[in-house]
């Protein structure tokens, strides 16, 4: 936006305006924001025989008490929560440990590393999810193998088919595949760090760990959040790695489903259950919901609160 | 002098020791990162005995086979999906670019009154997954009639890169000198010819990252496929991939193969542009 200020005059209609904002408003409108809208509208109707009535927050409380459908859904919620955690404690920390080691002074092959390790991210999780559904397949033997080499044989099972590490396993898949992204951009701010402040600190006598802890990391503390906020968007939104390696039901005995799951089974229906739009809407806008909240809860308090370290 | 000479060396072999460790972490952690990539790549070029009596072994002259690719490319329409694929991942983000440069420029050039309100929109979506809005987008698909439409995909691919190109192109318009638009403006030089002449041209660094990260989540999609495209015509090369393993998930040789086809081109193009690609993520276009 222009800052000074121009005189008022009559001026020609702005069709270059329509022209140049148009085309991108008009079609981001109707496929994302309407659709959007919509579908919190529709969370609030009940559909039979083609006609659709006004039920208020019905589908909600449904949701969260009827019997046939408030276990599944908290299940889904809580098993969404687990992956969020697994990502934080595990995905964050590798990758700040990566970035940290990459940004050594003269590294030689820095770039390669760099390259090579951010490499499963880019390919789609469909394919990522079938490529350690087969290395962790015990038909095929490979981890089984390669544990025993290492003396740790008894440890393996077939982790993806049992219920108490189906979860963990598929939180260890997307965690391997996407710590890049935290590496990358921690990485990259690291890099942003201007030499005289580190050179500064050495002067002073702190040493490297001491220099990492109160030089580097609060400076790179905004990047994490960032990472966080957007890990949090894609976990409560995933879907894909699921579907892919157990199927829409989310097996053994939906102890894999998350959110994402949850509302393709209920907007298309499984088995004996038939899909429902509404209901599948519904699901949607309590995910809308916890997405939201947690963009909020970033934007106010943890932005806020770190603004006072960016340079 | 010998103490401090002692003293050098000590420092240099404290480096020598710590960059070795560094380079034993950064290394495993790549072995890590490939391993599994390169074992389903080495072994779909084998046989299946030699994918189950040694996995970890590179295809010999006596387990070496092609049968898994003869399979796939015999039993499913791969060179379709490949092809779908490539026109809903060229057409989309070639329109974000445009209309994403066209919408930037708008927002960050002209004063009007609902300036803030749009470019509020547009930020909300950068956050707002645009999955959530599913069931209302496959009921419009159905009234327009686009449903198994390769349109439908790049409509809605449209609509989910618009709002990071909007923001990244926002911000390269900002860093434009103002000098330059207002001189043209001096010289009576049409506001289309500006944008297209003068603007377009310096944008083209910031779009090619913008095409990168536009990309990638289009190609890889899985969900808009097989909700809005899933039929044999318009099928995606991930929804593809989907399918046929979840059909021949106990022929070990066509999945390994299918999955190499999925994964060897986007690993070339990557290596290709990886450069650019990284350039754009430490930037700070993404800050």
């Amino acid at each position: 936006m222009s800052s000074s200020i121009q005189p008022e005059e009559k001026k020609p209609f702005p069709w270059h305006l329509i022209v140049f904002l148009g085309p991108g408003l008009l079609i981001y409108v109707t496929f994302s924001v309407y659709p959007l809208l919509d579908t919190l509208i529709l969370s609030l109707y009940q559909e039979q025989s083609g006609e659709s009535y006004f039920v208020g927050l019905e589908n909600f409380v449904t949701l969260v008490t009827d019997e046939n459908w408030s276990s599944a859904f908290w299940n889904a919620l809580s098993n969404n929560f687990q992956f969020f955690a697994f990502h934080m404690l595990l995905q964050n920390p590798i990758g700040l440990i990566l970035a940290v080691l990459l940004s050594s002074p003269k590294l030689r092959l820095a770039g390669t590393y760099r390259t090579l390790i951010f490499m499963p991210t880019m390919l789609s999780v469909v394919i990522i999810g079938f490529v350690w559904q087969l290395i962790l397949s015990p038909i095929w033997g490979i981890s089984e193998e390669f544990l025993y080499n290492i003396g740790l044989g008894q440890f393996f099972d077939a982790w993806l088919g049992k219920e108490g590490s189906a979860l963990v396993t598929l939180s260890f898949i997307s965690v391997w595949q996407f710590v890049g992204i935290p590496m990358m951009l921690i990485y990259a701010t690291l890099l942003n760090i201007p030499d005289d402040i580190i050179d500064a600190s050495t002067v002073d006598g702190a040493n490297a760990f001491q220099t990492f802890l109160y030089i580097k990391l609060p400076l790179i503390l905004p990047t994490i959040a960032m990472v966080s906020i957007l890990t949090f968007v894609a976990n409560f939104n995933a879907f894909e790695l699921i579907y892919a390696v157990k199927g829409a039901l989310a097996g053994p005995n939906f102890s894999t489903d998350l959110l994402g799951t949850f509302f393709y089974r209920t907007f298309f229906g499984f088995q004996l259950q038939q899909g429902s739009s509404t209901m599948g809407a519904a699901v949607a806008t309590l995910m809308f919901l916890i997405i939201l909240v947690g963009v909020m809860l970033f934007l106010f308090f943890v932005q806020r609160r770190i603004q006072r370290f960016q340079f | 002098m010998r103490l401090t000479q002692s003293f050098l060396s000590n420092i240099s072999v404290r480096n020598v020791s710590k960059s070795t460790t560094v380079h034993a972490v950064l290394l495993a952690y790549t072995v890590i990162a490939l391993f599994p990539i390169l074992i389903v790549i080495v072994n779909s070029f084998k046989d299946r005995k030699g994918i189950f009596r040694d996995p970890l072994a590179l295809p010999t002259s006596d387990t070496f086979s092609m049968v898994g690719f003869e399979q796939v490319l015999l039993r499913s329409d791969f060179g379709l999906f490949a092809w779908n694929s490539i026109i809903v991942t060229v057409l989309a983000v070639g329109l974000v670019l445009l209309l994403g440069a066209m919408a930037a420029w708008a927002l960050t050039e002209y004063r009007f009154r609902t300036n803030l309100l749009i470019t509020f929109l547009f930020a909300m979506g950068i956050m707002i997954p645009i999955r959530l809005g599913t069931v209302s987008i496959l009921r419009l698909m159905v009234e327009l009639n686009l449903v198994n439409t390769l349109t439908s995909l790049v409509l809605v691919y449209i609509a989910q890169g618009l709002p990071l190109a909007v923001y990244i192109l926002s911000e390269f318009v900002r860093t434009i000198p103002k000098e330059l638009v207002e001189a043209a403006r001096c010289d009576a030089v049409s506001e289309y010819r500006i944008f297209f002449s003068i603007i377009l041209p310096l944008l083209k660094p910031a779009m090619a990252t913008v095409a990168v990260f536009t990309m990638i989540p289009i190609w890889n999609d899985l969900w808009f496929p097989l909700i809005l495209a899933p039929s044999e015509e318009t099928r995606t090369i991930t929804l593809g991939v989907q399918q046929f393993v979840g059909q021949y998930v106990t022929n070990w040789t066509s999945v390994l193969a299918a999955l190499t086809m999925a994964i060897v081109p986007v690993l070339i193009l990557y290596t290709i542009f990886s450069r650019q690609l990284i350039r754009g993520l430490t930037s700070g276009a993404v800050k």
